[in-house]
């Protein structure tokens, strides 16, 4: 069926997500300078308090991101080849490495939290400032980090059901581009707080 | 109508580039266990960078993309490498 094609700007549209991207490097790198320099403060108490963390489940979860990346991206190549079946199936692997991702998380905060090691317990108020710190940051850049992901998830399930529409196909496919830039943002952001956070010596 | 260049990669270079990624990964993980103290932040710095400006090239297709949206990465990445040194500088000389 012929349709009028509405002026549209593919390449505005992805320069606009690159824009926001940019914001969210900005407020993440924030996050990383204060988290530098409270670990220069209290250089003993970070070390001592990011042994507390599981280094096997980080491990997996950076893992299985660069994994969710690779399929994401390769959903794209797929869409431009038309091979909508295959898109599918990338980006429903990415989507399950979205949800062992969250699973890891559940496990690793809801072990953290059962020892009574999160903001404002009454173990974390007797302990020292180095360890309220090192706690405070931990929760709330890999929490902010799990909300980027979940919006991601949804950004590409959104995605996944247009291009099972065929809205998203060959020839319109700039939503699933910044759908997947966006999700790369998510792992970037990971590869930089997992070895912030777990492998400090 | 601004679509753009149409580059398809193969899904080939996508896995290889998984794979060096996921070298640097281990890389990573096992420096600390060598005990180089202070350099092991450096380390770990550098080859999140590395891997960072993997992602951006290969999967971001920064490769590909037009020179504007590569300038401009470029130029925040600056910008925030800036803000970092300067109050970094700021700090250690209180």
């Amino acid at each position: 069926m012929e349709h009028i094609e509405l002026e549209r700007d593919d390449i505005g549209a992805k320069l606009g997500m690159w824009v926001f991207i940019f914001t969210e490097i900005l407020l993440f790198g924030g996050l990383f300078l204060v988290y530098a320099i409270m670990r220069h403060r209290y250089a003993q108490e970070f070390h001592i308090a990011s042994q507390q963390l599981n280094t096997f489940i980080g491990a997996v979860n950076t893992l299985v991101l660069l994994v969710s990346s690779m399929t994401v991206a390769m959903s794209i190549s797929a869409v431009q080849k038309k091979d909508k079946r295959m898109a599918t199936i990338l980006l429903l692997v990415t989507l399950l490495c979205a949800v062992i991702f969250l699973v890891n998380k559940y496990f690793e905060w809801g072990h953290k939290i059962g020892m009574a090691l999160y903001p404002g317990s009454d173990l974390m108020m007797q302990l020292k400032h180095g360890y309220v710190l090192f706690f405070s940051l931990y929760f709330f850049m890999t929490g902010l980090h799990l909300l980027h992901l979940v919006i991601g998830a949804i950004i590409l399930i959104v995605a996944l059901v247009k291009v099972r529409l065929g809205i998203i196909n060959d020839e319109h496919y700039v939503l699933l581009e910044n759908g997947a830039l966006y999700w790369h943002l998510v792992d970037l952001i990971w590869i930089f707080l997992f070895p912030l956070l777990y492998l400090i010596t | 109508m601004t679509t753009g260049e149409k580059h398809i990669t193969s899904y080939t270079t996508y896995a290889k580039v998984l794979i060096i990624l996921m070298i640097l990964t281990t890389i990573t993980i096992t420096a600390p266990s060598l005990n180089l103290t202070a350099f092991t932040v450096l380390i770990a710095m550098v080859i999140a960078s590395t891997k960072a400006g993997i992602v951006l090239t290969y999967f971001m297709h920064l490769k590909v993309e037009n020179l504007l949206t590569r300038v401009l990465v470029v130029m925040v990445l600056g910008l925030y490498a800036s803000v970092i040194i300067l109050t970094f500088s700021d700090y250690i000389f209180r």
